[in-house]
């Protein structure tokens, strides 16, 4: 039996497995490409494509109803030297869920960690944070005051 | 009555062939791809995920372009194909408040905190048709970015109302089970989770004229659109095999929050209620129409009479489904030989029967 991981374990792992599955596809796979020792794999569930239902709550925080599905993939590798990583995105991009499978593993293996963390995880971020900081600040362009015309007394 | 027919293979095959070409129109005429459909179509690609209920842009692109633009048609095969697919996890509820907003407006306070964001809205402009569009290849204008993102605390307006006590407050929702339409049908009374789901799913263009009639009289809920915001939110599952929350990726929606005078009942005092929407993409006239139906069919809860139809339940929920309301429309189209035929006898019987009694009455007449 593993020990359980700490809280920040899990708030970091969290954290690149919601970068990756945010990344383009295609970016995950150049990075892939760029890996000086890429690991030999074995797949423990083959890319599954299926359904999420997605959850929502009326005003946003009463009671909780079914809005709709989104279309998501998932997968499991193990990796040569026995980490595990999964891989849970949306869409049904199989190739995704295997590379982001593929680089949680490779995170969670002390032997590579900081070698991934600073090749893939900190440019797929600083990506993320200038395409999400892009689009506020073109929205913000479009921010508004509007004035009440009122009658001089 | 249905009974089975035979025969017609090869019409059928030969319409189906037919249907291919029409689709494909002038061979001449460069074929459309189903990006170009999801980024110039965009707002069709939208409409077709809300309806369809399934969030996948290519899918609903390919839909529409297999139906050749007819967005009922396209939802319809988007639920079809959705039956071949797994249900894989159900998502933790969105956290709309953290939206990564791209609009943003409220027409009840104008200074709202963070702002009024606009975005990419059809509002303000003026509806004349732009021919600089008719010609291709014209130079799309590039939006000059603000200095700054916008603030990522964009409180809701339904809070800021809340500090006075003057709006209904949405409790969390206990975590009892969640309904789905998708596994059981609908029965009623309806809990309001499978009433926003049938609404979520609902065909737009009937809940607009249902939202519509509630502002014309048949309803008496003095709207105001509090707030509508609209951009990205994260969807999060909590794996099995992990046991804690993994972001999978991100849907765009739009949200609104109707806000309506409440004259107050017994057991509550005057205050504002609210109506909620929400859709997937850009759907803010889906959004705004969904809350406006939704507050109607609130009655009940709030003590109001209902007697109006949006206050239906029964009648507006059974009726909103476009891939029902049209199935069983256009199944009058197919073979009902057998049933036509035995009301023909009916209809001849009938009519002897009524030529009978005429003509005996007739001659009473005349004898007397």
């Amino acid at each position: 039996m593993l020990p359980s991981p700490s809280d920040d374990q899990i708030a970091s792992r969290r954290h690149w497995m919601s970068v990756l599955a945010k990344s383009p596809a295609a970016r995950l796979e150049e990075l892939w490409r760029d890996l000086a020792e890429p690991p030999a794999y074995r797949f423990l569930r083959r890319p599954e494509i299926g359904l999420t239902m997605i959850r929502a709550r009326a005003g946003g925080t009463g009671t909780v109803f079914n809005l709709g599905e989104m279309t998501m993939t998932r997968c499991a590798v193990e990796t040569a030297t026995g980490h595990v990583g999964f891989g849970h995105v949306a869409g049904r991009d199989t190739r995704h869920a295997e590379l982001a499978a593929l680089f949680d593993a490779l995170l969670q293996d002390p032997a590579r960690h900081d070698e991934i963390s600073a090749t893939v995880l900190a440019p797929l971020t600083r990506e993320q944070e200038t395409r999400r900081e892009q689009a506020s600040r073109k929205a913000a362009a479009t921010r508004v005051n509007f004035f009440t015309m009122a009658r001089e007394a | 009555m249905y009974v089975a027919i035979k025969g017609g293979e090869t019409a059928i095959d030969n319409a189906h062939a037919l249907l291919a070409e029409k689709r494909r129109g002038n061979p001449a005429v460069p074929e459309l791809s189903l990006t170009q459909i999801s980024e110039q179509m965009a707002l069709a690609v939208d409409r077709v995920m809300t309806e369809g209920s399934v969030y996948d842009r290519e899918l609903a692109a390919l839909a529409i372009k297999q139906a050749r633009g007819d967005l009922v048609e396209a939802i319809f095969l988007l639920r079809a194909y959705r039956t071949t697919l797994p249900r894989l996890a159900t998502s933790e509820p969105l956290d709309t408040a953290a939206m990564a907003v791209q609009r943003r407006i409220s027409a009840t306070f104008k200074d709202l905190p963070g702002g009024q964001v606009l975005g990419p809205t059809f509002d303000y402009t003026h509806r004349l048709l732009d021919f600089t569009l008719a010609a291709n290849g014209q130079d799309v204008p590039t939006p000059e970015p603000a200095d700054e993102p916008l603030s990522a605390d964009l409180p809701r307006v339904a809070e800021l109302l809340n500090q006075e006590g003057l709006i209904e407050t949405a409790e969390d929702g206990e975590d009892g089970p969640v309904g789905d339409l998708t596994r059981e049908p609908l029965t009623f009374p309806a809990g309001r989770d499978l009433r926003l789901q049938a609404l979520a799913r609902g065909d737009e263009g009937y809940l607009l004229a249902l939202g519509y009639s509630t502002q014309r009289g048949y309803g008496n809920s003095h709207p105001f659109a509090g707030e509508i915001r609209m951009g990205e939110v994260t969807v999060e599952i909590v794996p099995e095999e992990l046991g804690f929350p993994v972001e999978i990726g991100t849907v765009t929606v739009t949200e609104c929050e109707m806000i309506n005078q409440f004259k107050g009942s017994k057991t509550q005092p005057p205050q504002f209620t609210r109506g909620y929407g929400l859709a997937f993409g850009e759907a803010e006239r889906k959004a705004m129409s969904m809350a406006l139906v939704d507050r109607a069919l609130r009655c009940r809860e709030l003590g109001e009479e209902a007697t109006v139809p949006a206050q239906d339940e029964e009648f507006v929920l059974s009726h909103a489904d476009s891939v029902e309301a049209q199935g069983f429309v256009q199944h009058l189209k197919l073979p009902h030989y057998v049933d036509f035929q035995s009301e023909l006898v009916l209809v001849r019987a009938l009519r002897a029967e009524a030529e009978a009694r005429a003509e005996q009455e007739k001659g009473s007449e005349e004898k007397e």
